[in-house]
């Protein structure tokens, strides 16, 4: 029973930590960034390859990964989206296939060897309610909060963050207020990249880095944010935690193969009773349904 | 004394009121419109023929997988046009080819009753399994499309259902290649013309309304879900019939038929040729699948390749091949005397 609570509370914030970035682009500031999965296996195998092939210290690497990921972010902006703006098939399809060039280069150039693993932040195991838990899955936990958090606060006590919400609610509206909505825009795809690579490199540790994880970053972050309701961060924590225990439960009752359906499964059901996510608003149901 | 001459544009003569009412007065000018509406069909019914009876089966092959592709496309540029943005055709194209396998390798049952069988049995699982995410607009549908059918080829491998990761093979082919070509180019011609009839009747408005404004399609009392769930069976049947057809094809079903391939180059295809159009699409498949063929040597850089012409041509030429040679065909100038003055 403790080790129910543990691993679903561990799997529930892994969830979080991974939608968060398509919350705050898509979700908050309305720009598309469907680049996130091949953003994220990028993020993560940058300092792989900064360790085992450069010698690079681990900070530096990870930084450099962080940096990297916000000119990506940057780049896409100011290459694809801002030719594009407004007209929202480009956008979803021009991100959605630079994200898998992205993936599938990684893994056609054979640069992913097997065994491609980045190093967790201290390694070791401790105790927690006497189940075993590896500190790297405690700092998962703590990440998600702190930026769950730090992204409620920024998005509504500063300037920037209040830019970010009101360039998608009305984007004339907030130029006329001296919002510059082209910055603005850029920023939200630097800083949901910036939130994708953190997620990559707190969660790979745990496993070896895959090409499909980039898929599956994907597919969770637009489960999640269905169920909880894209641009609310509390639907994010509240979607994390039923999608997370579900899944636990089922991997431990069922098996592992059956996780996914309960992602689809999930998104069902709430969309049959709740088609703008469970904490969405009004406004959503007209941009989804 | 020597004539002069003016240019003068073929259509401004030909073109009544709007652009698809004409008035003709000579054999030329009915040429001037038959040509390109007529040429590609003719030159697709014809050169399977020419290269089977020089005894090319290699570009045959080709012609067919384009023809596959191009059906695939035209299902997603229909799907499209009803407001469905689908990034999953492979989910389709998979539950039809599966279906027909496993008629044929349980029951025996012979092609022509398999085909027939999983196109519309495809369609009707293919709109059931999406139904209830049909709420969806935009890439929300798309994603979950795009995820159903990477998950549908998991479930396959984890429960080992339907030959698992194996896959059926040793299935029943076509007796021989002349069928297998015109079978397909039969088809794809008939999905072109009936998608671009459907698209402009009556029923066709209610989904052209669909993609521009559902709201005011709603607010005029049609009930839009019922409606899309008819342009996801029409568009996913299309599908269904290409799996079967590339199951008897081959001689094999695997879950490679659910691979990243049948979502990504249709949508290539449709953004290279031009969405709405319907002959757009069929043109972008006849330009990207021989490339595609060709890189064949190059495994998976083929999906990076996809996706670079897809992003270029969604920045770069956003209203796709199609529509610019559209256009250069109306500008065609001939040359006319000038009357001598008197």
């Amino acid at each position: 029973m403790d080790s129910i609570i543990i691993y679903g509370l561990v799997y529930s914030m892994t969830l979080a930590l991974t939608a968060i970035g398509l919350s705050l682009t898509f979700g908050i500031s309305g720009v598309a960034n469907f680049a996130i999965g091949g953003l994220y296996v990028l993020a993560g195998y940058l300092p792989w390859l900064f360790i085992s092939n450069f010698g690079i210290p681990y900070p530096v690497a990870v930084v450099m990964s962080l940096l990297i990921s916000a000119i990506i972010g940057a780049l896409i902006y100011q290459l694809i989206l801002q030719r594009v703006r407004g007209y929202l098939l480009a956008e979803v399809i021009g991100t959605f296939a630079i994200g898998i060039a992205i993936l599938e280069t990684i893994r056609a150039s054979g640069l992913v060897g097997f065994g491609a693993k980045i190093p967790p932040f201290i390694q070791g195991t401790t105790m927690l309610l006497g189940v075993p838990i590896d500190f790297q899955r405690i700092f998962i936990v703590l990440t998600a909060l702190i930026l769950i958090g730090g992204l409620w606060l920024f998005t509504r006590r500063t300037k920037v963050g209040l830019a970010f919400r009101g360039i998608a609610q009305n984007e004339r509206t907030a130029l006329a207020f001296g919002i510059e909505s082209d910055r603005i825009a850029m920023l939200s795809l630097v800083a949901g990249s910036v939130l994708i690579a953190i997620a990559a490199i707190t969660i790979l540790p745990l496993g070896l880095i895959h090409v499909d994880n980039g898929y599956e970053v994907l597919i969770i972050a637009i489960a999640v944010g269905i169920v909880g309701g894209l641009e609310s961060l509390p639907g994010i924590i509240l979607a994390s935690f039923i999608l997370g225990f579900s899944q636990t439960l089922a991997a431990m009752f069922i098996g592992t193969h059956w996780i996914m359906v309960v992602f689809l499964a999930a998104i069902v059901i709430v969309l049959a009773l709740r088609p703008s996510g469970l904490l969405g608003r009004f406004k959503e149901i007209e941009e989804r349904v | 004394m020597t004539t002069a001459y003016r240019k003068e544009r073929i259509d401004r003569g030909i073109k009544a009121r709007s652009d698809d009412i004409f008035a003709l007065s000579s054999y030329r000018e009915a040429l001037y419109l038959l040509v390109p509406r007529v040429l590609p069909v003719g030159l697709l019914l014809i050169v399977p023929a020419i290269l089977l009876g020089i005894g090319e089966t290699y570009w045959v092959k080709i012609i067919i997988m384009c023809c596959v592709f191009g059906a695939l496309a035209l299902s997603w540029d229909f799907m499209h046009s009803a407001g469905l943005l689908s990034l999953g055709q492979a989910l389709f194209f998979g539950i039809g080819a599966y279906i027909a396998g496993a008629l044929n390798a349980s029951f025996n049952l012979p092609p022509y009753l398999t085909i027939p069988i999983a196109t519309i049995a495809g369609g009707f699982l293919s709109t059931l399994l999406m139904s209830s995410v049909l709420r969806l607009r935009g890439i929300y549908f798309g994603i979950i499309s795009f995820a159903l059918s990477l998950m549908l080829a998991r479930v396959i491998e984890a429960t080992h259902l339907l030959g698992g990761t194996e896959g059926i093979s040793g299935l029943a082919t076509f007796p021989n290649i002349w069928v297998e070509v015109y079978l397909v180019v039969i088809a794809v011609l008939f999905c072109l013309f009936f998608f671009r009839r459907l698209i402009n009747s009556d029923y066709g408005l209610v989904f052209r309304g669909m993609m521009e404004n559902d709201r005011a399609v709603m607010s005029g009392g049609i009930n839009i879900y019922w409606f899309k769930i008819q342009a996801l069976f029409i568009g996913s049947t299309v599908c269904a019939f290409m799996g079967a057809f590339m199951v008897h094809y081959i001689g094999t079903v695997g879950i490679s038929v659910f691979a990243m391939d049948y979502s990504i180059l249709p949508v290539a295809c449709v953004i290279l040729g031009g969405p709405g159009t319907f002959a757009g699409p069929l043109i972008g498949a006849f330009l990207l699948v021989p490339v595609s063929e060709l890189m064949r040597a190059f495994s998976t850089w083929r999906i990076v390749f996809y996706c670079v012409v897809l992003a270029f041509f969604v920045i770069a030429v956003p209203e796709g091949i199609f529509h610019f040679i559209q256009r250069r065909y109306h500008q065609l100038e001939r040359k006319v005397e000038v009357e001598a003055r008197q």
